[in-house]
Order: C-alpha cells, then sequence, then structure tokens
C-alpha cells in the first residue's frame, strides 16, 4: 500500500472541487447574485446613495458573511450526497487533507466573489474611492476570509451530515463568525472613514489572527473525529 | 478465495461489508481484518481494500477518467492505471463524458474501475453484477469475478449465484450468523431457511 502525498491529494481534492463548480454553478454564482441584490437593498433600504466610516464596514462584512453560509452549507454536499465522503475515508489518505481542500476552496470562493462584490459595494454604496481605501482592504479581506473559510470547512462537515443542514449550517456557523465579523468590521471602519482614513488599531489584525490561528488548531483537531460515522 | 455472504433483506449484509470496509465502528464484539483490529487499527487496511457498493462512490459532475484521477492520488497508485482499467471494462471512449450522461451499467463499470486502482488484497462486493448486461458480465468477470483469483467477500440476494462463486458461505439472520458452511455441506432446505 503506498502512502500518498498530502500536499498531492489536497491540490487534487481543491481541483475536483473546483472542477464540480464550474459543471454545476451551485455556489458561486448564487454567492455573488445574493451580494450584489443585498447591496442594492441596503442602497435602498438605507435610502443613502454613499456610506462611510462603521457604517459602510458593517454593510460589506455582513453581506459578505451572509454569502459565506451559502458556500459553507454547499462545500460537502456532493461528497455527503455522491459517496465522497465514504471513497474518502476508505483510502490511506490524511484525513486532515479533506479539511486543508474544503478551506482552500472556501478561499477561493470568497476571493472570487469580493473582486465581484467590493466593487459593487465601492459603486453602489462607499462614499470613498476605493482606490484610497484598497491598499488598505486587502489585510482584513484576507484574515477575514481564512477565518470563514476555517470555521465553514469545519462546520460544514458537522452540518452536512444532519438532516437539517441548512439550518443547522448557519445556526452553528453565526455564533462562531461573530468575533471574525468584530474584528474584520473594527479594521475595516476606519479605512471608509471620509474625507481622510483613519489610523487602524492594531488591536483587530491580532485579535483575528489569534481567533484564525485558534479555530484552525481546533478544526484540526476535531476533524476526524466528525468524519467518524 | 470467496466468502459469500446470503441472507434476506435487512439481514445484515451490507452493514457488515460497510464494517468490513471501516466505515461504520462495531458497537459490540470484536472485528479483524487483515490481521489488524478494528476500528483501532483501520488506518493500517484503508487502502488495502476495494469496495464496490450499491453506490459507486463518484462524483457525477465529473467524468469516469476525473473520478479516477481523483482517487489514484487518494491512493497514490501507479501512472496509467486509471486508463489500462478503463480499457479493461470497456469504457475508454466514454471515459471524458459526465458520469451523470451515463447508463447505470456503464456507471458500475467505473465503479468496478474506482474499487479496483489501488489492486486492493480484498475485495468487498455487494451485488457487483447488477445493471450490468451479460456481454458486460463477461468483461467484468476477470477482474472482479471468481476468475480474478482475488480474496473476495461477495453479497447477493440471489443465493444461486452468491454458492455458485463461494468457498464459503455465511448466512445472515438478523444480524447474527445463522451457519458459516462450504457450499458442498448445504442443502437447499439450510439456504431456504434465511430467507422465510
Amino acid at each position: 500500500m503506498n502512502r500518498p502525498h498530502s500536499t498531492s491529494v489536497v491540490l487534487a481534492l481543491v481541483r475536483a472541487q473546483l472542477r464540480l463548480e464550474l459543471r454545476t454553478f451551485e455556489s458561486l454564482p448564487a454567492m455573488c447574485l445574493f451580494s450584489v441584490t443585498s447591496l442594492v437593498l441596503f442602497h435602498f433600504g438605507l435610502n443613502r446613495d454613499q456610506l462611510s466610516g462603521d457604517l459602510a464596514s458593517g454593510v460589506l462584512w455582513v453581506t459578505l458573511l451572509f454569502a459565506a453560509l451559502l458556500a459553507i452549507n454547499r462545500i460537502y454536499v456532493a461528497d455527503a450526497e455522491q459517496g465522497g465522503f465514504d471513497a474518502f475515508l476508505m483510502s490511506p489518505a490524511s484525513r486532515s487533507t479533506l479539511l486543508c481542500a474544503k478551506l482552500v476552496v472556501l478561499l477561493a470562493y470568497m476571493a472570487l466573489v469580493e473582486l465581484v462584490v467590493v466593487p459593487a459595494f465601492a459603486l453602489l454604496l462607499l462614499e470613498p474611492s476605493l482606490s484610497q481605501a484598497l491598499p488598505g482592504l486587502l489585510g482584513p479581506l484576507a484574515l477575514g476570509d481564512l477565518g470563514v473559510a476555517v470555521i465553514g470547512a469545519l462546520v460544514g462537515a458537522l452540518a452536512v451530515r444532519t438532516h437539517a443542514r441548512d439550518l443547522l449550517g448557519p445556526l452553528m456557523s453565526l455564533p462562531l463568525l461573530v468575533p471574525v465579523l468584530l474584528c474584520v468590521a473594527g479594521w475595516t471602519a476606519p479605512l471608509f472613514d471620509y474625507p481622510h482614513a483613519g489610523a487602524v488599531a492594531a488591536r483587530w489584525p491580532l485579535v483575528l489572527a489569534l481567533y484564525d490561528a485558534l479555530f484552525g488548531l481546533i478544526a484540526f483537531a476535531l476533524f476526524d473525529f466528525l468524519l467518524e460515522d | 478465495m470467496t466468502l459469500s455472504v446470503l441472507g434476506s433483506n435487512g439481514a445484515g449484509k451490507t452493514t457488515l461489508l460497510r464494517l468490513l470496509a471501516t466505515l461504520l465502528r462495531p458497537h459490540a464484539g470484536e472485528v479483524t481484518l487483515l490481521g489488524k483490529r478494528l476500528p483501532d487499527e483501520g488506518w493500517a487496511v484503508r487502502g488495502r481494500i476495494g469496495l464496490l457498493g450499491h453506490e459507486p462512490l463518484l462524483y457525477r459532475d465529473l467524468t469516469a477518467r476525473e473520478n479516477l484521477r481523483l482517487h489514484s492520488k487518494l491512493h497514490a497508485t501507479a501512472p496509467g492505471r486509471a486508463a489500462e482499467l478503463l480499457e479493461a471494462v470497456g469504457l475508454s471512449r466514454r471515459a471524458d463524458e459526465p458520469l451523470r450522461t451515463l447508463s447505470r451499467g456503464l456507471l458500475q463499470r467505473a465503479a468496478i474501475c474506482r474499487a479496483l486502482l489501488h489492486e486492493p488484497e480484498l475485495l468487498l462486493l455487494d451485488e457487483p453484477f447488477a445493471n450490468l448486461d451479460p456481454a458486460a458480465r463477461e468483461i467484468v468477470e476477470p477482474l472482479i469475478g471468481r476468475s480474478s483469483g482475488k480474496t473476495r467477500v461477495l453479497v447477493s440476494h440471489d443465493p444461486a449465484s452468491a454458492l455458485a462463486e463461494a468457498d464459503i458461505v455465511l448466512g445472515l439472520v438478523r444480524g447474527r450468523a445463522a451457519f458459516v458452511a462450504r457450499p458442498s455441506e448445504l442443502s437447499d432446505d439450510t439456504v431456504a431457511q434465511l430467507y422465510r
């Protein structure tokens, strides 16, 4: 029996998942459509053409987190419904490779959705220019996405094995995502201040990095047990 | 060597295969497979068993070749093994079509490739010839049939074919072994009792 190399297993799983998404378009179009529609609704609901500071930051991140829930709910569905879990569990591959692969896929989904949503947000609602805020925004986007991906990869595996996965996914994810939301919103708000961007408090990146690392460790510790029948 | 498992619907045949495949944990008793105790040493037998069950365990929106490429990575098999198997089951020409578009018989052939890809020491077969026409059955016989010479656990709802394939027969009634015997030692009545 050959022991597979973890990196090649992760890459193969990521490739298969992305190929499935390209064939079915089950997650990405829904995430983009949901996000842009939400921004339009915020535009009319708040009766504001332009947002800045805390409000702009909150609107952007709440929209992104809700869009992420769509992906979290779908990320393991093909594995559960088409036997991917069983086939994977019978292989000698380390079980953590599946967690890593789903984490990478969720990161990729979030990055792709943000390519659409951030410009749409700037166009519909943001008062300061995007070019001014964008360099600073890359940090919270990267660490925020990592937090979403780690929590999503863990919670998705738990929820998909239940009958009420569409309900349980968001119910379990949202409380765990609250600290991520607090940190990224707090980190982003000064970047959206108008007319001049404010200073970012150092605690937000630090707390968020710590939270991501902590949840990463918890996810790796628990994942094997989640896959047991 | 082939162990055929017989029993009525719900007797526990598929559950037994899933236990052996390390997909279920035994709640009581002991399971030893390929010299390893399950579930504690399940890691040591994964990759040494091939399961061909009711479900093909393949992604329907991927092609047969893409599915096998993924499984090749999971099992670290030799390059070219997937193409060799696709050829052997007569699926080469349709190997680049999504499985969703294939018939049940062709899907079963792809599942056979998946189960054999890593050259398992033990084959767990649950109705392996389901959905296969006689010609297809002839094609896959050297791979998963008696002539393959592999160690097999074979579950079938058809006692006649299961007995014909068996070296040893296990009869199950409500999850418990009713008998373990050679086919020559079994009377028609003993087998019929399983289904009453």
